[in-house]
């Protein structure tokens, strides 16, 4: 079933077309993948479809309602959570409490009471905290809880980042380079959560420049350059695409590209 | 161990109760009595900008405004309208609320030095309005604050309002450590280090960042209330920018979000410059050397970086 649907979205940066008019679809319990050279785009697409940048063109259908112009705030209330790739981890904050963070939606205690500490704050410390931890041990950092964010390693925090949005129970889930500056064993973890997610009926939307990564547990995969779709489909047919060859082999390869397909 | 008891909730309350309780058996004289009464209504203030600044890591450079505006509630209220000088005090902490509400709305979309400048543009106006409007605030001069009564008893001496003031400040600390353990202590304390994640977990950032404006001006309005109704005389040297700056210099020496170290900051600022009026002349200058010096020795401020030395010590 389609979850996420992007119809001919665009954004310039002062004439440059970072973005230019991509469209795709995405379903519930698919791993579908976005990759291209640097560049490309695909942070920016991420940052139009989860609101952060509002689009010059186009349209996003999240869950069968129109969610082009809402505020991030509200789109996790609509079932999307991301991650990004430059950390943006609450670095002050413990490994739990981050994660304890991403709960926040599923919160019932108002400012008032929280001031006042009611009784139901204390219980719904104890259900965050319960879930957080949960949550914690799925992504294999259950013995960091206590520790302070920012003491923890690179790898450690991208896996941490994934807890968090996973806290928000999504629908969709945008992983941008999820696997990025993490060792071999890591970047194993992640595989295998990512399948696990996907398992679990949530759209998974990866962003990744690890090849043999993409190619293993992608339904689909999405070629960008400059901006553009170069191709889309299944990893094997990706792979095998002139077009998409000659983007990866650089610059020049890219525009010869450019003009093959357009 | 020693973590878990160092940032409990009660622990941090029992030491300021039981420092609240012992200063008054050491207190050579009066005068004693009435810095700690000081020290203890800073900190009241600074704790609202603990949680503001600390918490939510949003400046502002004119929260003396705010400690003007409950000050001269308490003034205006029964001296011009016959208010009760309680019902007063409230009125005002709740209209401290209502500024912060209707000038943090469109300020607070603010960052950084932007933000911290329309602050200080917020204090300078309520300076300004206190000092101009002679006819309502005195003027320059200043006006008599009248003396509270609570159910028929005259509040006065020094030793009544050092209690009263212990106790308020035992209560702004226990608001300030509910807030920090709360969900919205998580949502303040995370949209700190990153506003796009926070809004990414559905946090709302904007109206979380006014609830703290306007909870820290509730704070520091009370702590002005209170000021005016314990010296019996105000000016509007109370909103003066100095007492800004004091109070953004209290949570900070001290040490950012501990509301421990709000107390020990009011400490440093509000003892340090009674202890260094014997240098005379050069007082001003040893004040300013201690800042520096303790800043560039602490830079985390003074109670987390005991705190720190005191867990590595332990482990
Ligand atoms: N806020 C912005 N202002 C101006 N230009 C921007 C902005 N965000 C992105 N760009 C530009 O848009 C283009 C696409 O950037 P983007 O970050 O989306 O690439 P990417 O595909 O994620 O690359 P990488 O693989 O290196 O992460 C780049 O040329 C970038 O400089
Ligand atoms: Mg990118």
């Amino acid at each position: 079933m389609t979850i996420l649907q992007v119809e001919d979205l665009g954004i310039t940066f002062g004439g440059l077309r970072a973005v230019d008019g991509v469209s795709f679809q995405v379903s519930l319990g698919e791993v579908f993948s976005i990759i291209g050279p640097n560049g490309a785009g695909k942070t920016t697409l991420f940052n139009l479809v989860t609101g952060i940048y509002r689009a010059g063109r186009g349209r996003i259908v999240l869950a069968g309602e129109d969610v082009t112009r809402v505020a991030p705030h509200l789109l996790v209330r609509r079932g999307m959570a991301r991650t990004f790739q430059n950390l943006q981890i609450f670095f002050r904050m413990t490994a739990l409490e981050n994660v304890m963070v991403g709960n926040h939606l599923a919160e019932r205690t108002s400012f008032l009471a929280d001031l006042l500490s009611l009784p139901s704050v204390a219980r719904q410390n104890v259900r965050t905290r319960a879930r957080a931890m949960e949550l914690l041990e799925r992504v294999g950092l259950a013995h960091h809880a206590d520790t302070t964010a920012g003491d923890l390693p690179y790898g450690v925090l991208k896996r941490l980042e994934i807890a968090r949005a996973l806290a928000a129970d999504p629908k969709v889930l945008l992983l941008d380079e999820p696997a990025a500056g993490c060792n071999a064993v890591e970047t194993e973890a992640i595989d295998r959560l990512i399948g696990q997610i996907a398992r679990d009926g949530v759209a998974v939307v990866l962003i990744e420049h690890d090849m043999k990564l993409v190619m293993k547990i992608s339904d689909r995969v999405l070629v960008l350059a400059h901006g553009r779709r170069l191709a889309e489909g299944p990893p094997r047919q990706v792979r095998s695409d002139p077009a998409v060859i000659a983007a990866y082999l650089g610059e020049h390869g890219a525009r010869e590209a450019d003009r093959a397909h357009g | 161990m020693l973590k878990r008891v160092l940032s409990s909730r009660l622990a941090v309350l029992v030491l300021l109760a039981a420092i609240i309780a012992v200063v008054p058996v050491l207190a050579p004289s009066s005068f004693y009595l009435r810095v700690a009464a000081l020290v203890w209504i800073f900190a009241l203030a600074a704790l609202g900008l603990t949680i503001l600044t600390g918490y939510a890591g949003q400046v502002s450079l004119g929260h003396a405004g705010f400690l003007g505006i409950g000050a001269y509630a308490v003034a205006v209220g029964p001296a011009k309208l016959g208010l009760d000088p309680l019902l007063s005090l409230l009125l005002g902490a709740v209209l401290c609320g209502l500024v912060a509400y209707a000038v943090g709305r469109p300020i607070l979309r603010l960052k950084g030095y932007y933000l911290a400048i329309a602050t200080l543009g917020f204090g300078l106006i309520v300076a300004l309005v206190l000092t101009s409007e002679s006819a309502v605030t005195g003027g320059p001069d200043g006006m008599q604050v009248p003396r509270m009564v609570l159910f028929g008893w005259r509040v006065s001496g020094v030793s009544t309002w050092y209690w009263i003031t212990g106790g308020a400040l035992l209560v702004g600390a226990l608001l300030a450590l509910n807030i920090q353990a709360s969900p919205s202590g998580r949502a303040l304390r995370a949209l700190h280090d990153s506003e796009v994640a926070a809004a990414g977990v559905g946090v709302d950032v904007a109206k979380k960042k006014l609830a703290a404006f306007v909870l820290s001006a509730v704070f520091a309005g009370v702590a002005g209330s209170l000021l005016a109704l314990m010296n019996g005389f105000i000016t509007p040297d109370a909103a003066g920018f100095m007492h800004s700056i004091e109070l953004v210099a209290m949570v900070i020496i001290g040490g950012l979000g501990s509301v421990v170290g709000a107390v020990v900051g009011a400490a440093f600022l509000v003892v340090l410059p009674q202890a260094l009026t014997v240098l005379q002349e050069y007082e001003q200058a040893v004040l300013g050397l201690l800042i520096m010096v303790f800043m560039i020795l602490l830079p985390a401020g003074i109670v987390p970086s005991l705190r720190r030395l005191l867990l590595e010590r332990a482990a």
